[in-house]
């Protein structure tokens, strides 16, 4: 408790705030290096997740592919491009991004193929008898209706890559992953303590953030049809 | 490969100390998952707290957790037993759920017949739920050994020793086949630790293959 303590009081402290190194910049930055993660992960999984999701090819690969990515230790791809890329501290924003993209990308292609994937056939084949072309059937139909679940495979890819984005800091990057490896060769727990509590408010934070938005996507026929879900 | 074969003890050693590290967390996690997974299939309220808070569990990050557990469970900074504690929260965090849905999944029927041909509750659960929920279950514990297997490496960064230490001292040197040794080694540790769990599974269910007839009719 006494740690806890001193870690709060390090946070509230107004001079551990300001300037470039302080907790204002750190959580910028953190926010930064995990959005552009982010949005390079949802470029490429995305549009494949509903490819997939659309045309029933290539699911055993994605699964495949998935859980093998899932065994590659991120510290150790951290550190391989790192050496590999060449960059120095002053490009080591590339070697975290793609690490954090390769993190991101298996829940969101998830989220995407799994939600189409659950559409009822018969919505689907209802819309096609309709006249919706391939196109307007994946726009207007698949997409809205899947729209929930693929906004839960990027929320379960952001709270792994907030949390993860501490590791960006062992590149001499910036970010709140400062606090926890500056604090550990002087042993000031209450600064490390302090980057932790920091880094989890600020992945459940954004976490309850993005579950009001995968709530509020739910269509308005959906939630009516099946009460809205959890 | 002439740098492992010159460093073959200490990339034995690394390998079973990340090994024993990861060991325990996944064992764990199963053994505390089932009562809990079931808890949460029976009990509305308890399904709720429970689903809930390994999704909490879950968005904690790896190394600040490590940082931590000395100052929660009193342990020393560098106590592999903070790694092994993580390790188990985060693999009960994604246990729990893959049980109760497993439970969940069980036909409601096989159920009503087993207790109308007389099982009793606990004779039910052994017999009818345990042994229909053990494939998904298996499913589950395969993704939280490989999450586990690579999670070890993080601990490197707070000097608990396990393959990640090639990842840290590669850096530091700037030395590629190092990182490289690091990486293919926890891979196939992980590969190792899947094909293991599978077997297990073949064995514990011999039943899965015998009446998996089940074609896609979609």
């Amino acid at each position: 408790m006494r740690f806890l303590l001193s870690a709060l009081a390090w946070i509230l402290d107004p001079a551990h705030w300001a300037g470039p190194t302080g907790i204002g910049a750190r959580l910028g930055e953190h926010l930064l290096y995990s959005l552009l993660a982010l949005v390079l992960a949802t470029v490429i999984a995305l549009p494949l997740g509903l490819w997939i999701g659309h045309t029933g090819r290539g699911r055993a690969i994605a699964i495949g592919t998935s859980g093998a990515l899932r065994a590659l230790p991120s510290l150790g791809l951290l550190t391989f491009l790192a050496v590999a890329l060449g960059v120095g501290i002053n490009g080591a924003l590339l070697p975290s991004t793609i690490v954090l993209a390769v993190l991101a990308a298996p829940p969101i292609l998830a989220g995407a193929y799994a939600g189409v994937e659950g559409i009822d056939r018969d919505v689907v084949d209802g819309a096609r008898a309709t006249g919706f072309s391939e196109r307007q059937i994946v726009t207007a139909v698949e997409m809205p209706l899947a729209a929930p679940m693929v906004l839960g495979g990027i929320r379960s890819a952001t709270l792994q890559v907030i949390a993860t984005a501490t590791i960006a800091a062992y590149l001499g990057l910036g970010g709140l992953g400062r606090f926890i490896l500056d604090g550990l060769p002087v042993r000031d727990y209450s600064q490390m303590l302090a980057g932790a509590v920091l880094v989890t408010v600020l992945a459940l934070a954004i976490d309850g953030l993005l579950l009001l938005l995968q709530r509020s996507l739910v269509t308005a026929g959906v939630r009516a049809a099946t009460g809205v879900e959890t | 490969m002439r740098w492992v074969v010159a460093n073959w003890d200490q990339v034995v050693s690394l390998a079973l100390n990340h090994v024993l590290l990861s060991v325990l967390p996944i064992l764990l996690s199963l053994v505390l998952s089932i009562p809990l997974g079931w808890w949460a299939h029976r009990r509305r309220t308890a399904r709720r707290v429970l689903l809930s808070g390994s999704g909490i569990l879950y968005a904690l990050p790896s190394l600040p957790l490590f940082v931590i557990l000395p100052v929660l469970i009193g342990t020393q900074i560098l106590d592999p037993l903070n790694v092994v504690v993580a390790l188990t929260l985060y693999g009960v965090a994604l246990m729990v759920r893959s049980c109760t849905e497993a439970f969940d999944a069980v036909d409601a029927g096989v159920r009503d017949s087993a207790t109308a041909i007389g099982h009793s509750p606990g004779q039910r659960f052994r017999v009818v739920d345990l042994p229909l929920a053990g494939p998904p279950m298996l499913a589950g514990l395969r993704v939280v050994s490989a999450s586990t297997l690579s999670l070890v490496s993080v601990g490197a960064l707070i000097g608990v020793p396990s393959l990640g230490y090639f990842f840290t001292d590669g850096y530091t040197r700037s030395f590629l086949t190092e990182i490289i040794v690091g990486i293919v080694g926890t891979v196939v540790l992980a590969l190792l630790f899947d094909a293991l769990l599978v077997l297990a599974g073949r064995l514990l269910m011999p039943w899965v293959r015998a009446t998996d007839t089940r074609r896609e009719d979609r």
